[in-house]
């Protein structure tokens, strides 16, 4: 990020605890409390709330655990979703929509469907996502505001 | 159509949300799986499901979704009702099957959403 745009944003960091459903999901409502306090228009509201949210599922669901990070600039709003692995060994397949990995518990939380980095990708103006079997998996997603 | 007259066609007993049954909703979407709420599901629509767990009130809450009802006489747990207080949003229970609950109220004019892959 440049310079000038560090300056003119606020950070937010939220850890996302591995296989915690009751909570799953909180990191993205405070994100999403926090961007209408700050006014920033619905539209971007409800893209920031879809990425995070399915991002945030993704950690609880799949990983070792992780953490949300959040810079909110004037003109976009970046994101970044990190894991502590155990990484995705096939990402084209991952990005697949249907293709899922989710054990059964997390199908009957209506999760699981294969959707999530299909859905990310998406509302996401920009979107990378970096991983290999057995390192952690690296989300970067940017989302324009309408200002 | 209001929430109000939902209540009316699927006999709903309303879990929480009382005072906000004079609430417009201009459609309805039917579904199970959550990724699909979130890729498909705009606000003013009502989410009919048979998911009762509070992942369903907090996708809700990411789409500005303020009206749920719940199918085939699933009653959701205390913590999916708190979080649907917390939220303002209103929660009904049918005893209808998604699919007969989502039948009586297109018949009656609530209309459905398209699966549009663009935002």
């Amino acid at each position: 990020m440049q310079q000038k745009e560090k300056k003119n944003s606020i950070k937010l960091e939220f850890l996302v605890a591995k296989h915690d459903f009751s909570r799953a999901g909180e990191a993205s409502s405070n994100i999403k409390k926090i961007l209408r306090q700050l006014g920033v228009d619905s539209q971007t509201i409800r893209k920031v709330s879809i990425a995070t949210y399915e991002a945030e599922m993704n950690i609880a669901i799949h990983s070792e655990g992780g953490k949300l990070t959040v810079w909110i600039c004037p003109s976009h709003i970046k994101i970044i979703a990190e894991d502590k692995g155990p990484g995705i060994e096939d990402i084209d397949l991952a990005m697949q929509e249907g293709y899922s990995t989710a054990p059964n518990q997390v199908r009957e939380l209506g999760f699981g469907a294969g959707m999530g980095l299909p859905n990310i990708k998406r509302y996401c103006d920009k979107f990378t996502i970096q991983s290999k079997k057995g390192e952690p998996t690296i989300l970067d997603m940017l989302i324009y505001t309408n200002s | 159509m209001k929430i109000a007259q939902i209540k009316e066609l699927l006999d709903c007993e309303c879990i929480t949300g009382e005072e906000l049954l004079d609430l417009e909703i201009d459609a309805g979407f039917g579904s199970d799986l959550m990724s699909d709420v979130l890729a498909f599901m705009k606000e003013k629509t009502m989410l009919l499901t048979g998911l009762t767990n509070p992942q369903v009130i907090r996708t809700a809450e990411m789409l500005d979704i303020n009206a749920i009802t719940f199918v085939r006489g699933k009653r959701p747990s205390d913590e999916t009702i708190a979080l649907a207080k917390k939220n303002n949003i209103v929660l009904l229970l049918t005893k209808h099957t998604l699919y007969t609950a989502c039948g009586i109220l297109y018949m009656n004019g609530l209309k459905g959403l398209t699966a549009s892959r663009k935002e």
